[in-house]
């Protein structure tokens, strides 16, 4: 499904990594790890081509993703570190700013159902700036199950989750997986996800190799 | 892809509704600045008639000018920008909504107060309507033109004087034209050529302006 070739990745003159291939397929699910600094969201935002790569192609169906942006985007979703989430909406408009984003225009009552998985219903006409911080990021959590992507791209997806937030993202996953999508996420929690996982390295090794 | 423009329009001007006070600076500062020359020079209806077209255009500029900061930051500061550039619809077209909705918010009512203090600075009623021409069509421009600046200084801290060093060589041509068909019109002369202008330099940055944001946008986001 999505295909990393040769990648480089070059941040302040420093190499981050560079000859950097993997593939995701189907109901995979992809952890990159590393420590801080090695380059994670980079990467992470790379492969979403808000980033580009100093050396190296990221592949949608085999196509390049500037090639194929409006039918990538329209099937990949994207949480990075901010939380997209504005103060003055409430949070159904919220969420529904942010669907529209992908043009979708789901019923209330879909969002609503969304909303109350993620443990925020009856929050639905409370505005933004009243939320705490873990509220936030379950509206992406909200989002992110109503995007229909096949792909999920999740940078520290767990940030400021408590113990049932966590518990929340990993049975979602689960279920994406299960439905036959695709995750690439980074974490510094522990996830405990209960199926196969493969990973990607990034980190001291791969920065000495490039400088060689 | 009308409907992600559609939307997008009306996501922001309910965010500029519920935070009105931001929205009523802009149309202060014109006022403000418009009511202060008499107030500073001989308040003879000569002095102030001959100078009422720059001190107009000038101020509606400037408020422009100080607005433009609001067009992309928050969206950048939040990372809904990201979500934006993620989007399948052309960011073209959702560069063009966030420009419409900045000149709906701060250009128009500029356009709409701009006559009463034409009549304040006892410009010719003839000299009014052009000056409300000139505004309709030269404002939605300097809206245009602005979100290319923004959208390369909006990662910058305190990036304002960037911003203004950026911005003001383009805005000049429109002040001058907009500034001069008041005047002309004040004398009673035709302006056709002027507003033709005008009317030019608008087609022009509508279809090149937010083709040239949505790349520095990208170039911004890419940092």
């Amino acid at each position: 499904m999505l295909e990393i070739q040769s990648l480089e990745c070059v941040r302040d003159d420093r190499l981050l990594f560079s000859g950097l291939s993997f593939t995701v397929a189907e109901a995979q699910v992809l952890q990159i790890e590393g420590p801080n600094g090695s380059g994670k969201t980079s990467l992470l935002r790379i492969i979403c081509g808000l980033r580009q790569a100093e050396a190296g192609k990221v592949l949608w169906q085999g196509e390049s993703i500037t090639a194929s942006r409006e039918d990538y985007y329209a099937n990949m979703v994207y949480i990075g570190h901010l939380p997209c989430i504005k103060g003055d909406l409430t949070v159904l408009e919220n969420v529904r700013a942010l669907l529209d984003t992908r043009s979708l225009s789901l019923s209330t009552t879909e969002i609503e159902g969304a909303l109350a998985k993620v443990g925020l219903a009856t929050y639905e006409d409370v505005q933004g700036k009243a939320l705490s911080s873990g509220q936030r990021r379950r509206i992406l959590l909200a989002f992110v199950e109503l995007s229909r992507a096949k792909l999920w791209i999740l940078d520290e997806p767990l940030t400021a989750l408590d113990v049932q937030g966590v518990a929340l993202m990993e049975s979602m996953i689960l279920d994406h997986k299960r439905a036959g999508g695709s995750v690439v996420f980074t974490t510094h929690h522990g996830m405990q996800l209960d199926c196969e996982m493969s990973s990607v390295q990034l980190g001291r090794k791969a920065r000495l190799q490039g400088v060689e | 892809m009308l409907k992600a423009y559609y939307h997008l329009l009306v996501r922001d001007l309910r965010l500029a509704l519920r935070n009105r006070h931001e929205l009523a600076n802009p149309l202060i500062f014109f006022v403000l600045v418009v009511t202060l020359f008499p107030l500073a020079v001989t308040p003879t209806s000569e002095a102030l008639r001959a100078m009422a077209p720059g001190v107009i255009w000038v101020s509606a500029l400037l408020a422009v000018l100080l607005s433009l900061d609001r067009l992309f930051k928050q969206d950048y500061d939040d990372g809904s920008l990201d979500q934006l550039m993620l989007s399948p619809n052309p960011l073209m077209i959702l560069v063009l909504a966030k420009v419409s909705a900045h000149w709906l918010l701060t250009g128009l009512p500029l356009v709409i107060i701009a006559p009463l203090l034409g009549l304040f600075m006892s410009l010719p009623s003839e000299a009014v309507t052009v000056l409300i021409y000139s505004l309709l069509l030269g404002t939605p421009v300097l809206s245009l033109v602005g979100a290319i600046g923004v959208s390369l200084t909006v990662a910058v801290n305190r990036g304002g004087v960037l911003l203004s060093l950026i911005i003001l060589p383009l805005y000049i041509p429109i002040l001058i034209f907009g500034a001069n068909a008041v005047d002309v019109a004040s004398d009673g002369l035709p302006v056709t050529g002027q507003l033709l202008f005008l009317g030019a330099v608008l087609a022009l940055a509508l279809s090149l302006a937010p083709l040239a944001t949505s790349v520095a946008l990208r170039i911004t986001a890419a940092r």
